[in-house]
């Protein structure tokens, strides 16, 4: 099992969204977030007072697969989030020790599909 | 602590009971009235529509008009604190007006520098004939009843110190903030209302030009606000660490609003439905439309992008520096006031206030203190008798005396607004506390000062 943690521009978003579904990937949490890489945010200015805060907004995909899914899940987010410029974002792979699903007390792989 | 709360009450108490009691021990006193003095058969109904309805564009200025434009600009934490203020002064300088403060700023003479207690409680104030002053055979407003020109002022009263709270907002203890603003309301805003515009006041005798409020709401406002920033200090992280405002969309609504109700403000203190009311109403419109367009130009050109916030600042500051005047320019007036408001106070705000490093959090001496006195000079400049036959014609118009004596007016509230607010603030330090807990300033106001918050984190 493996906990994947993508950060991708805003307006990926929906496409990404509809090549997980193409996949067969239903599940995903998503969060609004904000963030900086090395192409830094653009600093904004009140009453001529510029902000030194430089942050971007960006869009957090979190998703918990078992380990056939993790090949085509990469490829959706990275087909549906590229655009070839700086700030695409990043996605991050993770070990999952346990997934439980609250509702019926099962564990491991069936408790994530 | 609670010991001293219930001081305060008992304070209140006492001074509601000296109100009530003056008039009596001078009724005995009480002027003739005489024959001339105007009957129920002068009230103009449609002066008397103008007027309430002003008064009540006027109510909107303070909420939610100017509640919306600071709370807009505050951080999260502290947006109920704003609009708790705002309206707790609705509340507080109503009843202030009602008890004492309209007898005291209009009320009968005394020596020129305040007005008695001969109407306290609205006695002596009529609600359907106009009011008379027997010394000077004269009215404040013929045409419509007592009680209305009363309500108009009323929310004068109430809006003034509402101006102030934008330079101590987000760090200012509640308790303290209402204490200053009663005393400051009685102390500062009474006199001066009745030197400019009481009958018998000194600067009014003068011959200062002031429509509707440049000096006793603007200048006395913002001079206040200034000295309120330097001695409650800085907000905890100024300037390096604040965030920006926290919902601008509200500060727009807010300055709408404002310029809404600004209508009322100077086209109502025509006290008419008149042509005068027009030209008021014209010339509010046409400054308010330039200074806004001159900020974004001024922020277009010095820092690259126009601004929301800046267009909204500088209409607000128009209609600041065009309020002396209304009653007595014309368009090209209007436009060279609304260019000089959209100009001044980009630069204080901008240039002298990260220099000097005081912290007006939401620059209420920067658009009103700035704005105001360019108003009440620029009045001095561009009057014209072809607008206001009862007003002066200005420098422009071949009379530089009167550049001089708005330039008098000026200082001399200047100096009483300083000094005053200066004695008043550390006064009410010293027995209550005016700032916050560190503690409490970081947490937020909206809930240390008053147990809620403006917005959930979840459902």
């Amino acid at each position: 099992m493996k906990y994947i943690v993508a950060i991708i521009q805003p307006d990926r978003l929906e496409e990404v969204m509809q090549r997980l579904e193409e996949k067969e990937i239903h599940l995903v949490t998503v969060t609004t977030v904000m963030g900086r890489g090395r192409q830094k945010g653009i600093a904004e200015v009140y009453r001529s007072h510029k902000e030194a805060g430089t942050l971007l907004k960006k869009i957090k995909l979190e998703i918990a697969v078992n380990d056939a899914f993790v090949q085509p899940m990469l490829a959706a987010i990275i087909e549906g989030g590229r655009t070839g410029q700086v700030g695409d974002g990043k996605i991050f792979v993770l070990n999952l020790d346990e997934c439980i699903r609250i509702r019926t007390g099962e564990t491991g792989g069936p408790a994530i599909g | 602590m609670m010991k001293t709360k219930w001081i305060w009450v008992l304070a209140l108490l006492a001074i509601t009971m000296m109100a009530w009691r003056a008039p009596a021990q001078s009724a005995g006193a009480g002027p003739a009235a005489m024959s001339v003095a105007p009957s129920a058969a002068a009230v103009n109904t449609g002066d008397n529509a103008w007027v309430l309805i002003s008064s009540a564009l006027v109510m909107l200025m303070t909420i939610p008009g100017l509640a919306f434009f600071y709370g807009g600009l505050v951080r999260r934490k502290n947006v109920l604190s704003i609009l708790m203020q705002c309206f707790m002064l609705m509340c507080l300088i109503s009843l202030q007006w009602i008890l004492f403060g309209y007898s005291l700023s209009f009320g009968p003479d005394l020596h020129g520098w305040i007005g008695s207690l001969h109407w306290a409680g609205l006695q002596h104030v009529s609600f359907d004939t106009p009011h008379w002053d027997p010394v000077t055979a004269s009215s404040y407003a013929g045409t419509i009843p007592h009680q209305t020109f009363m309500i108009f002022q009323m929310m004068f009263a109430v809006i003034t110190p509402g101006l102030i709270l934008g330079a101590f907002a987000e760090r200012m203890k509640f308790s303290a903030f209402c204490v200053f603003s009663l005393l400051w309301a009685t102390v500062v805003y009474d006199p001066v209302c009745h030197w400019v515009w009481g009958k018998g006041g000194f600067l009014g005798k003068l011959g200062a030009l002031d429509f509707a409020g440049g000096t006793v709401v603007h200048i006395n406002a913002g001079i206040a606000a200034l000295v309120a920033a330097l001695v409650l200090g800085p907000r905890l992280g100024y300037p390096q660490r604040m965030s920006p405002p926290h919902n601008l969309p509200f500060a727009v609504l807010g300055a709408a609003l404002l310029w809404f109700g600004w209508f009322g403000f100077n086209a109502g203190s025509a006290l008419s439905a008149s042509g005068l009311a027009t030209s008021a109403f014209v010339v509010t419109h046409t400054a308010a439309a330039t200074a806004g367009l001159t900020w974004a130009v001024m922020d277009w050109f010095f820092n690259k992008r126009p601004t929301l916030l800046g267009v909204i600042s500088g209409a607000v500051g128009g209609l600041v520096a065009i309020t002396p005047a209304a009653g007595f320019v014309n368009v090209l007036g209007a436009l060279g006031i609304g260019l000089g408001a959209g100009i001044l106070p980009w630069i204080f705000v901008s240039l002298v206030k990260p220099k000097l490093g005081y912290d007006d959090a939401l620059d209420a001496f920067g658009v009103h203190g700035v704005g105001g006195t360019w108003g009440a000079i620029a009045t001095g400049l561009w009057a014209t008798k072809a607008v206001n036959p009862a007003g002066a014609d200005g420098l422009f118009y071949g009379n530089p005396t009167q550049l001089l004596i708005q330039l008098k007016a000026v200082g001399v509230t200047l100096v009483y607004a300083l000094v005053v607010s200066f004695v008043l603030l550390k006064l009410v330090d010293l027995v209550l506390g005016l700032r916050a807990e560190p503690q409490a300033e970081k947490i937020g106001l909206d809930l240390t000062d008053h147990r809620e918050t403006g917005y959930t984190m979840l459902d």
